[in-house]
């Protein structure tokens, strides 16, 4: 399947519905090939920006230009992009196969050509020989499948996915994540995912846009925005976290508002108020240490979650490898975290 | 109305510790319903069997050989038919675009549709037909009006005439597949408009390859219920035909009052009632054929 991927560039993006804001200035670039996630909670806007990409939505400000041309007043029909929805939206009463042709019927390709380019598309998502089937013949993934083969059939220029694994169970969703990923790759198709799920968003993406409130909070590889959040939204909504504010009273060291004293690893000035960021799974050993007492236990297969209220009146939650038996609460723990292990933003 | 049976039997059949459990249930659902099964016994089953049985009081079958046989009986069923199906045509032309619009169109322009749509059906029907010829007749409302414009020198002839009957049934009936047509658009799944419009098709193709497709059930619903419907009017092919247009139900009403042959009218009944059940039961079949997965 030849690939036409193009690049992307949205720019101040605005679509209000009434007083809310949904889109409030947003702008993004996404390289020809790139897999961008868009991750955010249920209102951030996420969806509204992805049907304005699509054109079932019409921005009141801002643009949408695609390999350099300004589509924002194209009609979806004309604008070339596969697009999987969160149903998947399969037309019930078509075959698997019909289901798949119909972007090809509808650009007038020829009839022994569709036959080819759909046996195709359904080797691709490994559906050959359920041709001949209704969707509701099908399982979820299958669909789901079927709902992939038929937004990439027609070589689109970019392929949106609205939280396509929003159904499945969590064996099967995985399986697809990593197929999907595969096929993206493998067509260098430029690719949009929407999902308010932040694992999911670390296995699939080459960078990830961060919505909150119709803004993008920060944009960047999965590793940064995972290891180097740019606020405290960003940090608190991508895994657990610790995260406590302070003034940096000498370089080095930061004084929290609790009045606990960090060494950090971060050239931040003398008298600047920054956040700090400690991820669960960093604590160990280290020049910081607290001392506390376990309020909470819990048991997670290859890991032990611990809720610690600590003597200096922070309350840290921290994961360690599972082994021996659970702490009981009330249990005096010591833990230490390496200034390096600190992200200061 | 049939699914409540077995489903009360399934559960009593959970309780075997109950030895009398099944029947009891039964019986207890069965009571509260007494009055009106009595009601529709005495006023509504009774009377037409009794009728019925006109026609064979004689012991023999000669009033359906008659009913069936005449050149002018068939005639007049073949009209009904006819008639019946002019009706659904014109029902479906009209009310399909209406039906869409208002499954379609903003909340405030839907509930207006709606008002326009359901008032008629709230009216009386007689009080409807009687309007019609108010309206339709040589001197009503529409000649005069088209003749003042200067669009017409004679007026129309579109009282007691086939027009007349068209008019007044298509009017009376069209609510009925409005509705079912409105049905079938609105359980439609709007993301299945927008993925079609996502994967190229144009609002003319969206229309035929999946709304129209896809409501189908709804265009089918509404036919069989205008159809039937159709078959056994009265009233407006009555007052609106002026005795010109005949279908069987005005016939048999002839037959009844004015001639005085029941046991005829008896059969010509038994064989209208026959047809419209074999036609309800024919789409029934279908639907049953369509869910088949």
């Amino acid at each position: 399947m030849a690939s036409r991927s193009a690049d992307l560039k949205v720019e101040g993006l605005v679509k209000r519905f009434g007083e809310v804001a949904a889109l409030d200035g947003v702008s993004l670039d996404i390289a020809s090939g790139e897999l961008l996630t868009i991750l955010g909670p249920s209102g951030s806007g996420k969806t509204t920006l992805l049907k304005v990409v699509a054109g079932f939505e019409t921005p009141d400000a801002g643009f949408v230009r695609v390999d350099g041309v300004d589509i924002t007043a194209t009609p979806p029909a004309r604008r070339d992009i596969g697009m999987v929805f969160q149903n998947y939206a399969l037309f019930p009463h078509l075959t698997v196969e019909r289901n798949v042709g119909f972007p090809l019927e509808m650009r007038n390709v020829a009839r022994p050509e569709i036959g080819r380019r759909v046996a195709e598309a359904l080797g691709l998502v490994e559906l050959q020989g359920y041709g001949q089937r209704l969707p509701r013949q099908l399982s979820g993934g299958q669909q789901q499948r079927v709902a992939l083969a038929r937004a990439i059939v027609f070589n689109p220029r970019l392929l949106l996915l609205d939280e396509p694994f929003g159904a499945l169970d969590r064996k099967l969703r995985e399986t697809l994540q990593l197929e999907v990923r595969r096929l993206q790759r493998r067509l260098g198709l430029t690719t949009i995912f929407i999902t308010h799920d932040q694992e999911e968003a670390l296995v699939l993406s080459d960078r990830i846009a961060v919505m909150n409130k119709g803004c993008i909070e920060q944009v960047a590889s999965t590793t940064e925005i995972y290891e180097r959040p740019a606020n405290d939204f960003v940090a608190d909504f991508v895994g657990e976290s610790n995260i406590f504010h302070g003034t940096v009273t000498e370089v080095g060291s930061v004084t929290l508002d609790a009045g606990r004293r960090l060494l950090i690893d971060h050239a931040a000035p003398v008298g600047s108020r920054v956040g700090v960021l400690m991820r669960p799974e960093r604590f160990g050993r280290g020049a910081n240490s607290f001392n506390g007492e376990v309020r909470e236990a819990v048991y997670l297969g290859s890991s032990v979650k611990l809720r610690l209220a600590c003597d200096d009146g922070l309350e840290l939650i921290v994961r360690q490898p599972a082994g021996g038996p659970l702490p009981a609460t009330g249990t005096r723990v010591a833990v230490g975290i390496e200034p390096e292990s600190i992200h200061v933003f | 109305m049939v699914g409540f049976t077995p489903s009360v039997g399934d559960y009593a059949a959970t309780s075997p510790e109950d030895g009398g459990g099944e029947d009891f249930m039964k019986t207890r659902g069965f009571l509260p319903a007494l009055p009106a099964l009595i009601l529709l016994f005495a006023f509504f089953l009774f009377p037409v069997v009794r009728m019925l049985g006109f026609s064979v009081e004689a012991g023999t079958l000669d009033w359906y050989a008659k009913a069936l046989g005449e050149q002018l009986y068939l005639q007049v069923f073949w009209n009904t038919f006819e008639i019946a199906v002019f009706v659904t045509a014109i029902c479906l032309l009209l009310g399909y675009p209406l039906g869409f619009l208002i499954a379609t169109t903003t909340p405030g322009w839907a509930t207006l549709g709606f008002i326009f749509v359901l008032l008629p059906l709230w009216t009386s029907v007689l009080v409807r037909t009687y309007a019609w010829m108010v309206l339709l007749g040589r001197n009503g409302v529409f000649n005069r009006w088209l003749i003042d414009v200067g669009a017409i020198a004679d007026p129309l002839p579109l009282l007691h005439n086939l027009s007349g009957v068209l008019i007044g049934m298509v009017h009376v009936l069209l609510p009925y597949m409005v509705l079912p047509v409105y049905g079938a658009v609105r359980r439609l799944d709007p993301a299945l408009v927008a993925a079609a419009q996502g994967l190229g098709a144009s609002n003319w193709r969206i229309f035929w390859r999946i709304y129209l497709p896809l409501t189908l059930p709804g265009i089918f619903a509404g036919s069989v219920i205008v159809f039937v419907l159709s078959l056994g009017f009265f009233i407006t092919p009555a007052l609106l035909g002026g005795g010109k247009v005949m279908m069987v139900a005005v016939l048999i009403e002839q037959e009844v009052h004015q001639t005085l042959n029941w046991p005829l009218a008896a059969a010509l009944s038994a064989v209208l009632l026959a047809l419209t059940l074999g036609v309800y039961g024919l789409a029934q079949a279908a639907a049953r054929q369509e869910a088949r997965p």
